[in-house]
């Protein structure tokens, strides 16, 4: 079983659902991601996305934009990122970490050696926000040889027909983008969910997390109530911004909180 | 196109939106399903013939095709090689070649039943041709333009307002047309349900590239028809600027199966190919993907894309519509470059010697031809794209030459 169905299978069995923060590596600096990610995980993560800067993240609101460049500027590079992974996984063997991020720098350093290294490096899964069904075939292959997980975005726009296209040849849990735009934006309310989430459970066994738009621990809440996990971004990057990690570590205390307060079948 | 022989180089792209290994669908799962239903419009819109008889309207009646074939002959002249005619894409409506894009994709959009435009924009010219579509249709209308832009094509940004268009200037990155197609990409994403976004070149996730140079073809297609009943055949060589390649794809096209053409595209060489400021994704790049295709792109050696570079916004664009990259590969196409004073040299040139001020995009092509022209004998013709005219450009040129307005 990989690491990501590990903690699935763990949290159906404490009748909870999952919290997954996000960082986006090297923003502002190495140290503060490296920091953020032990830290995150103590403090109650389940997962931890970790975002790969890119110049033209095009499904990225200005938040995500803006520590992308951060990143950039701090000298990061897929090969830097890995090594922070490998750092990270010295110390923490269960903590499953998806990578998202864009196609051109992985293409870039060629998709059969990322793969290979990513895997090597401690890596559970990939999400490829501009990797569509359609061209799949340009990555699957290499990542399930090295057994990654490829995490696949469904929108409110994914028909049912297409959610079956979509949902083929996805691992590890399918990431539900609950609304029409861009990240850090809009955030869909309880009755969206209650209206799209069983749509999705209909077609597939996957976990299901939700992310852009989830802020606050009573949204998370609301999120794992109808799905299985919830996944949150902007809002932690405004927060290093505006006060340090620290203040970051605190909130995701509290989403944690959010997250474990609701009790769901197992 | 179903009269082309197998080994035609007009058949492409294939079922998955690809000329070669170029092209694609690199876009993310929410506008996916939109990409699917566009490409579906336009299959049935192409299949039916009340969709042309509209657009050969709008072609005719208000773009005022076919435009003219000029015998640039003082410049020939001038010159002392080649015979040079220009295809004057310049006496269009809103002055380029833009517009004939723009009619043929808002005809699709009306059919689809969107309600609300979008567009990005580097000189402006897209952004003019498709707010004035827009005025023209009473749809309202969202261009998004690099800030930087938005500062050295003033005259259009105001054009676009007068249309009746918002025009967002956009500030991240170095603000110029790759920002701005970002943001209408987000744009887009935002507001799936009611918005069309009129994509400007030849590049973009499949069907754009295909479409826009659909409707780009006209070019070609009427230059081949006006030489014809001129020279009584077809020309030596056939000549345009690429940035995205919208120009060059539309006078190339309707060449590719002719083996006796050569086709050379014009790349902005800003500062020198030498140098790290230019725009050459081509003869600089290599292959990537950007923007929902896989294609040459600036990029550094960890794939983040690198800024462009040219005195000409249009052009300004550190990746190429993906047939050209396939064109570039197959060696079907040369793609040379011109520097910004070449390209400034030829601008003062042609305003000279023919009475027509060319646009700085189409002065790069112009420039090709000052050094190829005279290299080849008076029986040789040279067909050259002069995709727009330059009066957007008449402040910024003053500027590089010193002069105040």
């Amino acid at each position: 079983m990989s690491r990501i169905a590990g903690v699935f299978a763990a949290l159906r069995q404490e009748g909870r659902g999952a919290l997954i923060p996000f960082v986006e590596a090297y923003d502002p600096d190495r140290e503060t991601s490296l920091l953020l990610l032990r830290g995150m995980a103590e403090k109650g993560a389940d997962i931890i996305e970790i975002g790969m800067p890119f110049t033209d993240p095009m499904a990225d609101g200005p938040t995500i934009q803006a520590a992308g460049r951060r990143g950039l500027l701090a000298g990061a590079t897929l090969k830097g990122l890995l090594g922070l992974v490998h750092e990270f996984r010295r110390e923490n063997r269960h903590t499953p970490l998806v990578l998202m991020g864009y196609l051109n720098p992985i293409c870039s350093y060629g998709v059969k050696r990322f793969c290979e290294d990513a895997a090597h490096a401690g890596v559970d899964g990939l999400i490829i926000v501009d990797l569509p069904p359609e061209e799949a075939d340009l990555v699957l292959p290499d990542a399930q040889a090295h057994g990654l997980d490829v995490i696949r975005l469904i929108a409110p726009t994914t028909s049912d027909t297409r959610l079956k296209q979509v949902l083929a040849g996805s691992s590890g849990f399918v990431y539900y983008v609950s609304i029409t735009g861009i990240t850090g934006t809009r955030t869909a309310s309880a009755a969206d969910l209650a209206r799209d989430i069983p749509r999705i459970r209909a077609a597939t066994d996957l976990p299901i997390a939700v992310g852009f738009g989830v802020r606050t621990p009573e949204q998370a809440a609301t999120v794992v109530a109808h799905a299985d996990a919830a996944i949150v971004a902007s809002v932690l990057i405004e927060t290093l911004c505006k006060e340090n990690a620290e203040a970051v570590l605190r909130d995701v205390r509290a989403l944690a909180e959010g997250v474990k307060a609701v009790h769901k079948a197992a | 196109m179903n009269d082309l022989t197998p080994n035609s180089l007009r058949a492409w792209p294939d079922a998955r939106g690809r000329f070669g290994d170029y092209g694609g669908r690199f876009v993310a799962e929410t506008l996916m399903p939109l990409i699917l239903e566009l490409e579906a419009a336009y299959r049935t819109a192409k299949a039916d013939p009340a969709f042309q008889v509209e657009l050969d309207y709008y072609l005719k009646h208000y773009v005022g095709r076919p435009s003219a074939l000029w015998h640039a002959k003082r410049l020939s002249d001038d010159l002392g090689g080649a015979k040079i005619y220009f295809k004057r894409e310049d006496l269009n409506h809103t002055g380029a070649h833009k517009i004939n894009n723009c009619i043929g994709q808002i005809l699709l959009a009306k059919r689809m039943g969107k309600t609300r435009i979008i567009a990005e924009t580097g000189a402006g010219q897209h952004g003019v041709a498709t707010a004035t579509v827009c005025a023209l249709f009473n749809l309202p209308c969202t261009i998004y333009m690099g800030a930087v832009d938005v500062e050295r094509q003033k005259p259009n940004v105001f054009r676009m307002k007068l249309l009746g268009a918002e025009v967002v200037p956009v500030s991240s990155g170095a603000a110029t047309l790759k920002d701005a197609m970002n943001d209408a990409l987000r744009d887009w994403v935002a507001n799936v349900h009611d918005t069309f976004y009129i994509i400007g070149t030849a590049a973009g996730p499949h069907p754009y590239p295909e479409l826009v140079r659909d409707f780009q073809c006209i070019i070609g297609n009427e230059a081949r028809e006006q030489l014809m009943e001129a020279e009584g055949r077809l020309p030596d060589v056939a000549i345009a600027a690429v940035g995205g390649g919208s120009n060059a794809i539309g006078l190339f096209h309707p060449f590719l199966d002719e083996p006796t053409v050569r086709l050379i595209g014009v790349e902005a060489a800003g500062k020198g190919m030498e140098t790290h400021e230019h725009a050459a994704s081509l003869n600089k790049g290599r292959p990537g993907v950007l923007h929902g295709n896989r294609t040459y792109l600036l990029q550094d050696e960890d794939g983040q894309i690198l800024e462009a570079h040219s005195i000409s916004a249009g052009l300004d664009y550190p990746g190429i519509g993906p047939e050209h990259s396939w064109l570039h590969d197959i060696k079907r196409v040369d793609y040379v470059g011109v520097t910004d004073d070449e390209a400034l040299a030829a601008f003062q040139l042609c305003s000279r010697l023919e009475g027509i001020i060319p646009a700085l995009e189409s002065a790069h092509a112009i420039a090709h031809v000052v050094k190829l022209a005279p290299t080849l004998g008076q029986d040789k013709i040279i067909l050259l794209n002069l995709s727009g005219r330059g009066d957007k450009d008449i402040f910024s040129v003053a500027k590089h030459l010193g002069t105040e307005i």
